[in-house]
């Protein structure tokens, strides 16, 4: 899953912080371009005296491919849910135990024994959200929670959809659509899946990250989305609608860890116990638009987040599928898949 | 032959250059190619076997089944058109740059660099920014469509916008500048008398044009065409902000290797097959520029 850089990168220049990183006082956070609230920061800053640097990343692996790299001078990140676990098998984050800190009983226990990280020992709840599409309710009126609308669109559709540009987004949702298992490594189910997406392809306008501005703008009426972007754009055109489709969805979560190599690993720790007070939580949840893991934290969100129906889930919804990683053979599949698609 | 002193003094003055050269250049290539002929790595990277895979990998793909090899043309197809849109937007450029840097060459030498002030006036501004501008006057309810509905001229926005016109338009406007300056060096120099003369020997427009201009604006012709063809080839802001990103360019296709498809080796190896391909129209350059040289030496 990906999402645009549209914020500014607070952070200082990056030699920078690779240089400066040893001096006492200072944490270096790597998050998702636009997701993390200044004020937040600012008031971290405050509380512990510390000059806190942010950078963002706009996908999991653009962050992955940096961190691999080394010597990034980061001490915090916030890898989706299957990252969390790549990032521990590859030993790249540092057993903090947050399921020892002060402020680990405001985490919902829901939250706890997750795959990506059974029990909490590395990393704690950031934000939660799905992947669905919005549509315009004013130019389709029909029943809008089913995938066929993306691959099998009505007349006023077609032509008028942007899909996500992420490999996984848009073939997870073809499996779906014909019922298929997730990470499918199965030659002619995928091929069927290709078909599907190539014959679907003509009615789309785009493929884009900026689903945002592909909404408001005007250039389509449906999106494939996050729930949090849907509620923003939202705001800016009323009559967009967040559609949970029969044959399920996408649900992730990001979550905060700290960097083995860390430079500052005491900030670090002081900074993921800050992030389980549900205030911080509910300050990034009013940002973002997403939902944290947060007990508590409602107290201090938005009157418009508690009853937002891209957050809050009709009962009759499908549950939300988290997609563990594929295996190297599944992914070069779907590369294939993808490179013909957009060949 | 130099002196010891000498020698010496000069392989100090030459050592900042040299190390420049090679630590951004030679070094960045060397990696590149030693990554591409490995394996790649779990979840990205690479694993130190080494492996041609990458280079088969771009024209062919094995069957799952019998791991025999099978003709893939995905990816020159993606080449392909990356090679067709800079060969169109190049052309584009030349057939609006040739007149333009005609206009200003034959101004008055005071109103010329108002002129070419005004040609490199965009550069002023980020590309991205550039771009963005464009999508948002060619988009269903700019100003394109907006004033020619005003008009009357149609009654329909004309959908350009995420098409393959909406790439030409932006690589034609993003790398115009390129084109205009070559040129206008080249026909500056042009010594008017030569038309005059071929005017009096009775060429027609079109033969001046043909037989007298444009020979010798070949060295700015050929300049221009290479300062937008190289630039459009690998272009990647352009295609994904207004082309709507259905389909890869080389540039994406090769950033794409390094993210979700986890192939550091193809992505290396696919960025050689581009830069060869760049060195090769270089070389025509090269060569072209030489016969010039020849024929005029």
């Amino acid at each position: 899953m990906t999402r645009p850089v549209t914020g500014l990168a607070v952070a200082s220049a990056l030699a920078l912080v690779g240089t400066v990183a040893a001096a006492e006082g200072e944490l270096n956070i790597y998050n998702w371009g636009n997701y993390t609230p200044p004020e937040l920061l600012e008031k971290f800053e405050q509380e512990y005296d510390v000059e806190v640097n942010l950078d963002g990343y706009d996908s999991n692996e653009t962050m992955l491919a940096k961190v691999q790299a080394g010597n990034t001078g980061y001490d915090i990140v916030v890898p989706g849910d299957y990252m969390i676990k790549v990032m521990i098998e590859q030993d790249l984050l540092a057993e903090i135990k947050p399921n020892e800190m002060e402020n680990f009983d405001n985490v919902d226990p829901k939250w706890v024994d997750v795959w990506w990280d059974p029990g909490r020992d590395y990393s704690i709840p950031y934000q939660w959200g799905t992947t669905s599409f919005t549509v315009d309710t004013a130019v389709y009126d029909g029943d809008i929670n089913s995938l066929s609308l993306l691959f099998d669109p009505p007349e006023e559709l077609k032509g008028r959809i942007n899909m996500l540009n992420d490999m996984n987004d848009v073939i997870n949702a073809g499996l779906r659509y014909l019922g298929y298992g997730r990470c499918n490594g199965n030659e002619e189910q995928m091929r069927e899946v290709m078909d599907l997406l190539i014959e679907a392809k003509q009615h789309w306008r785009t493929m884009d990250y900026a689903t945002i501005e592909k909404l408001t703008s005007g250039d389509v009426d449906l999106s494939q989305n996050w729930n949090g972007a849907a509620m923003r754009a939202r705001a800016q055109r009323p009559t967009l609608q967040y559609a949970y489709p029969k044959e399920g969805f996408t649900g992730w979560m990001d979550n905060i860890a700290v960097l083995k190599d860390a430079p500052n690993m005491e900030n670090a720790k002081l900074f993921v116990n800050f992030m389980m007070e549900p205030e911080h939580a509910a300050m990034a949840s009013n940002f973002a638009r997403y939902a944290n893991g947060i007990l508590g934290s409602e107290e201090f969100m938005d009157a418009e987040m508690l009853e937002a129906p891209e957050i809050v889930m009709p009962a009759d919804a499908p549950a939300p599928d988290f997609v563990t990683p594929c295996p190297q053979e599944v992914v070069d599949l779907y590369n294939k898949v993808w490179t013909r698609l957009k060949q | 032959m130099l002196s010891r002193r000498a020698g010496l003094s000069r392989a100090a003055l030459l050592a900042p250059a040299l190390a420049i050269i090679l630590a951004v250049g030679v070094l960045p290539l060397g990696i590149t190619l030693v990554y591409s002929v490995l394996t790649p790595g779990t979840y990205g990277g690479v694993s130190w076997a080494f492996s041609l895979d990458a280079y088969v990998q771009f024209l062919f793909e094995r069957d799952i089944f019998d791991d025999t090899l099978q003709f893939n043309g995905a990816y020159l197809s993606i080449f392909a058109r990356s090679i067709g849109l800079a060969f169109g937007a190049t052309l584009g450029a030349l057939i609006l740059g040739f007149p333009t840097a005609w206009f200003i060459a034959t101004r008055p030498r005071e109103q010329r660099n108002l002129w070419l002030f005004l040609i490199t006036l965009p550069f002023w501004t980020n590309l991205l920014i550039r771009t963005y501008a464009m999508l948002l006057i060619i988009r269903d309810e700019g100003i394109v469509n907006l004033s020619l509905m005003q008009v009357g001229l149609i009654s329909e926005p004309l959908s350009i916008l995420y098409t393959d016109t909406a790439v030409f338009i932006g690589l034609i406007y993003a790398y115009l500048p390129f084109m205009v300056l070559p040129l206008y060096a080249s026909l500056e120099k042009i010594d008017m008398r030569l038309l005059e003369a071929g005017y009096d020997l009775y060429a027609g427009r079109w033969k001046v044009l043909r037989h007298v201009i444009v020979p010798l604006a070949r060295p700015g012709i050929v300049a221009g065409c290479v300062l937008v063809f190289i630039p459009g080839l690998g272009a990647y802001i352009t295609p994904e902000l207004l082309g709507g990103g259905k389909k890869l360019m080389i540039g994406n296709m090769i950033a794409m290797q390094f993210g979700s498809s986890r192939n550091w080796p193809f992505g290396s190896a696919a960025a050689l097959i581009l830069m060869a391909l760049v060195v090769l129209v270089l070389l025509a350059h090269a060569r072209a520029a030489g016969r010039e040289g020849r024929a005029h030496g």
